[in-house]
């Protein structure tokens, strides 16, 4: 038997006194998708968060090709790929701008997936347009374009589906299904479904 | 979901403190009530000063003690951030505002001193000076750990501030002793060294320890006010 | 270093993109200064003498003023989580910011402070001295101000609790930068207050990204 690509084990979670979630378990292989489900509040940004290590979780342990992601922090960023429920985009920056600075940040050099996940969320007209021109709607493809563009393994994402319309959301999932045919996983907090998930309930 | 793990060490603490607290807080009255006697009524006058000397009693244990309290601050906010001590976040906030209370202290009887000596309530004096900084510094860390809706993002940020503060104290006192001694060579004020008479050595010590015994009986009282104020916020919370 | 590169190339873009944010700081600077001899008076001797420290009070404040959007745009647009999440120090990316910000505001500050030394009548030497102490010590404000910046993100009352943070840090800066061009003036060596501004400027540089980096990781849990 292979060990898990990513292995979660019961993971707890507490903020303010409160148990957010506790004993958390599951295992993710290559090219799967992890879709947390569950009502508000129940945990999923948390959930993320914690996987990413920007939480600190109080038990348990998170498992990155059989080695704990708390011993090397920066290797296991360097696996992420993040959406939060904020875009992080800088409103002065072009979409295009954004993107590269974006890619910068996680150490890649060269821009060539750049144009290809423009053109794939429908971006391509915009890419010159400063960000803070863009509606609600558009800054969230831009932001998921930021995620397809980035080569990680792991995409985190947290609502990917709001504020998006039927196309940008065909267009995610077409992502998402390169993405994990390409041997990625993802793990998404949402309320809508989406094609092809493993469903986490956390309530 | 009630969760109250998160209290375990503060509850061993308040069990600690309840039985603690009532012999304290007599040996602390007790202490302060003879050092009081001791340095107002029956310790000589200072033969230059006179009366005012006995200022000192209460003027120099203040002034070691938020010192030390700022260490200690430090000191909590180290065992927050490294070992997540939920202990040491209440500790702290019950600390900061006796020690900027200690300090305050300090300064009004070191500026009722100088009014005898220097003539007026306030000169820049290297010591008034530093210490009015870190009264300063206090101040940032009570407002700083306060000023959050999420208390424990404010334990968080002013532990960092108080071990960032605390490695800044000397620094603040050696820059503070050298622009004194830019603008007004002669200190007035000096204390401590061979030149203190024994009689009147004897009962600072003492009000210094009456004064520890005073701090450190404040403190455990409002950690564990901070300990009930903090189960409210969670309840609430729970909710 | 691509990353530490990426964000101080990235941050100096965007204040390029508002140059304004840095013209207000130093209009505040200027204008700050000038309101000195206003409630003073214009005599010469006076204004000459105390205008070490009134230049360095203002360039202070002036730095402080424009520090509370550090780290604040990051946080409120979700551009802190990235970089919280880059794969290389968080130390670094706040050594990035500060540097970032003190090209936009500490330089532009000593280059401007000795024209308005002239108008205090401060000599020649007394201005080159007054243009160096700033370029020295600067930066130590911007990475105390970072910290700052860093520690109230998301308080309530940040810009005012801001400086009630930094300013009693700032002291030491405040107090060598000063008296380096009081030295000068009464005809002494100011290279004694310039190596301690130095000193000042390395042991912050050595410590604070630790501490501001520490407090960014706090703001984003």
């Amino acid at each position: 038997m292979t060990i898990a690509l990513l292995e979660v084990s019961g993971l707890s979670c507490r903020r303010g006194g409160r148990r957010v979630f506790d004993a958390l378990s599951f295992t993710l292989n290559a090219g799967e998708l992890l879709a947390l489900t569950g009502r508000n509040g129940s945990g999923k940004t948390t959930l993320l968060r914690a996987l990413a290590l920007l939480v600190p979780a109080d038990k348990g342990s998170i498992r990155w090709r059989g080695q704990d992601v708390s011993d090397d922090r920066e290797g296991w960023r360097g696996e992420l790929a993040w959406l939060g429920h904020l875009e992080g985009l800088k409103g002065d920056l072009t979409v295009a701008e954004n993107i590269a600075v974006a890619q910068r940040l996680r150490g890649q050099a060269e821009a060539a997936d750049l144009d290809i996940a423009l053109t794939a969320f429908g971006l391509a007209k915009l890419a010159q347009r400063p960000v803070r021109t863009l509606s609600a709607g558009q800054r969230r493809r831009a932001a998921l374009a930021r995620v397809a563009a980035s080569r990680a393994t792991t995409w985190l994402l947290d609502e990917p589906l709001n504020a998006l319309d039927a196309a940008a959301r065909e267009a995610l999932q077409t992502a998402l299904a390169a993405h994990l045919a390409a041997g990625g996983l993802a793990i998404a907090a949402t309320h809508a479904p989406l094609a092809g998930a493993r469903v986490l309930d956390m309530s | 979901m009630a969760d109250l793990h998160f209290l375990a060490n503060p509850a061993r603490f308040r069990r600690f403190s309840q039985r603690v607290l009532p012999a304290l807080s007599i040996v602390t009255a007790l202490a302060l009530a003879i050092g009081l006697y001791w340095g107002l009524v029956v310790a000589p006058p200072d033969y230059q000063q006179g009366d005012t000397v006995r200022i000192m009693f209460l003027h120099v244990p203040t002034a070691s003690l938020a010192m030390g309290g700022y260490l200690l601050l430090a000191a909590l906010g180290a065992s927050l951030l490294v070992w997540r001590h939920p202990l040491a976040a209440l500790m702290a906030r019950a600390t900061a505002p006796v020690g900027a209370t200690y300090a305050a202290v300090c300064l009004i009887t070191g500026s009722l001193w100088g009014r005898p000596m220097w003539g007026t309530y306030w000169v820049w004096d290297a010591r008034l000076t530093s210490f009015l900084l870190l009264f300063f510094l206090y101040l940032g860390h009570i407002a700083l750990s306060r000023a959050y809706d999420d208390s424990e993002r404010g334990d968080r940020a002013a532990a960092i501030l108080a071990i960032v503060g605390a490695i800044n104290v000397p620094i603040i006192k050696f820059s503070v002793d050298w622009w004194n001694t830019l603008h007004q060579p002669a200190s007035i004020m000096r204390m401590g060294g061979p030149s203190i008479d024994p009689s009147l050595l004897w009962p600072l010590f003492w009000m210094m320890g009456a004064l520890a015994l005073l701090f450190v009986t404040l403190v455990l009282l409002r950690t564990e006010t901070e300990i009930d104020r903090r189960r409210l916020e969670i309840a609430e919370n729970q909710d | 270093m691509t990353g530490f590169t990426a964000l101080f190339l990235r941050d100096l873009r965007l204040v390029w993109r508002r140059p304004g944010d840095v013209a207000v700081v130093l209009a505040f600077f200027v204008v700050a200064t000038v309101l000195f001899p206003l409630g003073i008076g214009p005599e010469t001797n006076l204004l000459a003498r105390i205008a070490a420290g009134i230049l360095w009070c203002a360039a202070l404040f002036a730095s402080l003023l424009s520090l509370d959007r550090l780290f604040a745009s990051d946080y409120e647009d979700g551009s802190l989580d990235l970089l919280l999440l880059a794969p290389w120090p968080l130390e670094l990316a706040a050594l990035a910011k500060c540097a970032a910000h003190w090209v936009v505001t500490g330089l532009p500050l000593a280059v401007l402070a000795p024209f308005l030394g002239v108008a205090f009548g401060l000599d020649d030497r007394s201005l080159m001295v007054l243009a160096l102490t700033l370029l020295v010590g600067t930066p130590t404000l911007s990475l105390i101000g970072g910290l700052a910046a860093a520690l109230t993100l998301g308080a309530r009352r940040g810009g005012a609790l801001l400086a009630l943070l930094a300013l009693p840090l700032c002291v030491p800066t405040l107090i060598f930068g000063a008296s380096a061009i009081e030295a000068t003036a009464t005809g002494e060596s100011f290279v004694v207050h310039l190596a301690i501004l130095g000193a000042l400027a390395l042991v912050s540089l050595a410590t604070l990204p630790w501490a501001i980096a520490a407090a960014l990781r706090q703001a984003g849990e």
